[in-house]
């Protein structure tokens, strides 16, 4: 078996009408660190939702290591570990009790579950904290509780919904070890996430979907190399009172000492340095303007430089 | 899941359950002690000698079995609503829900902590009355099978209103508008033979009568309804009610988009 996931034509309409998922066929190979990304509303949450029985789909096929979550949920569900995008454990429970109440959910001995349970929350940094109250755990902490509640019966998929949301960049990199290392021990992943350079660092492949509908799916090497125009900011050590020349022309005027270049895909990048050395012009420090993984999901999903979103195609 | 792993969240959800309300035990023990000893001091000590006998038996021994069972009924259901509706406020129902775990065991599991507050509630106020009754036990086998399947009772009926609730106020209106008035008129304190023949068939459609009826039988030995009618009405009641929750919990009703 090397799928681990398996989505085929898969729909969601809501009660009210409201059409979320328009068909998505999607496929995930065992040991994939997988990105799905889309912006707000797109479906990805119902997606997982459907994935994790939060929400019942209105058609289509779903198999988790080739169990079909609708004729065989209970062996699909063992195989599947959810870290969801909101809270979801009773704050007034005692962080341990919640992980191992966890696995008692999937059948398993209570002192297997303790054992897990220290191990997933020492692994994530909250052993200290396993006798207090949820409520008291930091932002931070309660993400990772829920990584190791999701862990405590060692699926073989593991979906974060935006797992770094609202967490500081320390913890948040702390959490990128954590997650490759359990991909490179054989965990399979999903993740959807708002951070563009996430998804970047981590994942090797990836989806999008845009109005209920997938527009992307590929490797993420083979994405990146969609782009075709990358945009640099360069700093200046003194100030110009006009835009430099150059040919071709490229560049952008910010302010007196910063200036934006589009530079083409394949393109060297000396000419540049090379002009505004001509013209006296020395650059302090060159960055790219954005995530490159963002440049190309902005254009993708239709968005202008303004930010203001055009209709889908 | 196997049958083993089944068993193992089943216990899971039950202790879940018990801690809860032990944690809380000032909320969810101590109060209905409380009602239930000055319902003893009022109808009992001080107005019950005035009212002389009911049944054939002293005002406070009569009163005694009802006031037990009310406790129950009365905690059996707040625990499974409040549980059930706060889980799903909260989301943290989502846990069972991406489980392997089969809804039969979450309404089992659920259901078998309502029991366990009713019970232990029941138990609570018994000892709190052996103070102002000498109660005599005439069928224990009675008195255990009707207050379990009265618990179980209303603890799938609490399930139920637990699964519509959309809001707080939702999980107050039946316990208030429907729970109370049929407890108090369920015979809890005075005998149906009392009624005119009327309101005797009236009290007849409440199926609070039954049970406190039986409860009463088994600590009295007299009954205004056969004992074996009884079961067969709460049984028919346990299976009607366990029936739906399972067809809400199968369909996703308000836990599942």
């Amino acid at each position: 078996m090397t799928t681990a996931l398996s989505i085929r034509d898969l729909t969601k309409a809501y009660a009210n009408g409201f059409q979320a998922l328009k068909g998505i066929s999607l496929e995930i190979r065992k040991g994939d660190f997988f990105a799905l990304l889309g912006p707000n509303g797109a479906g990805k949450s119902t997606t997982i939702g459907i994935l994790c029985s939060l929400i019942n789909k209105t058609s289509g096929k779903v198999e988790i290591f080739g169990h079909d979550i609708d004729r065989d949920f209970s062996a699909a569900k063992m195989e599947t570990g959810l870290v969801p995008q909101e809270f979801n454990f009773n704050v007034f429970e005692p962080v341990e009790e919640i992980v191992v109440n966890q696995a008692g959910y999937f059948g398993i001995e209570r002192r297997v579950g303790v054992r897990r349970a220290e191990r997933y929350l020492k692994q994530l940094g909250l052993w200290e904290k396993r006798r207090c109250q949820a409520r008291e755990l930091s932002g931070g902490m309660k993400r990772r509780l829920m990584i190791a509640r999701a862990l405590v019966h060692e699926p073989r998929l593991l979906i974060l919904d935006e797992p770094t949301a609202g967490v500081d960049i320390e913890i948040r990199r702390s959490m990128w070890d954590y997650l490759r290392e359990l991909n490179a021990a054989g965990t399979t992943i999903i993740l959807t996430t708002h951070y563009l350079e996430e998804a970047e660092n981590l994942c090797r492949n990836i989806a999008i979907i845009d109005h209920g509908r997938l527009i992307e799916n590929s490797s993420m090497k083979e994405l990146i190399g969609k782009l075709q125009v990358e945009t640099f900011v360069l700093d200046l050590r003194n100030p110009v009172k006009t835009l430099p020349k150059t040919e071709p022309e490229c560049l952008r005027m910010i302010d007196e000492t910063t200036l934006e270049a589009d530079i083409q895909r394949g393109c060297s990048i000396n000419f540049l340095f090379e002009q505004l050395s001509r013209q006296g012009i020395e650059v302090l420090s060159m960055r790219n303007k954005t995530n490159r993984l963002e440049q190309l999901f902005m254009h993708m999903i239709g968005n202008g430089a303004d930010g203001k979103r055009k209709d889908a195609a | 899941m196997t049958p083993k792993q089944k068993l193992v969240a089943f216990k899971t959800i039950l202790i879940k359950e018990v801690l809860r309300f032990s944690r809380i035990w000032v909320q969810t023990i101590v109060p209905p002690v409380v009602t239930t000893s000055l319902y003893f001091v009022i109808f009992g000590s001080l107005i019950g000698p005035r009212i002389g006998d009911m049944g054939g038996f002293r005002y406070m021994d009569y009163i005694v079995p009802g006031l037990i069972m009310m406790a129950v009924i009365t905690n059996s259901y707040a625990n499974v609503v409040s549980s059930f509706y706060g889980s799903k406020f909260h989301h943290h129902i989502e846990e069972m829900l991406v489980s392997p775990l089969p809804n039969y065991i979450i309404v089992m599991g659920f259901t078998a902590g309502g029991i366990a507050r009713g019970m232990s509630v029941g138990m609570a106020v018994t000892l709190v009355s052996m103070a102002f009754s000498d109660l005599q036990v005439h069928d224990l086998t009675v008195l255990v099978t009707i207050v379990i399947l009265t618990s179980t009772l209303f603890s799938l009926a609490g399930l139920i209103n637990g699964v519509f609730a959309r809001s707080f106020d939702d999980i107050s209106i039946v316990p208030t508008f429907v729970l109370t008035p049929l407890t108090y008129l369920g015979g809890v304190f005075y005998t149906i033979q009392m009624l005119p023949a009327f309101w005797q068939k009236v009290s007849m459609a409440n199926p609070i009568l039954y049970m406190v009826d039986t409860f009463r039988f088994g600590f009295l030995g007299v009954s205004d309804i056969p004992v074996a009618l009884s079961y067969l009405i709460v049984g028919g009641f346990i299976l009607t009610l366990y029936l739906y929750a399972l067809y809400l919990m199968n369909v996703g009703y308000g836990i599942r988009k």
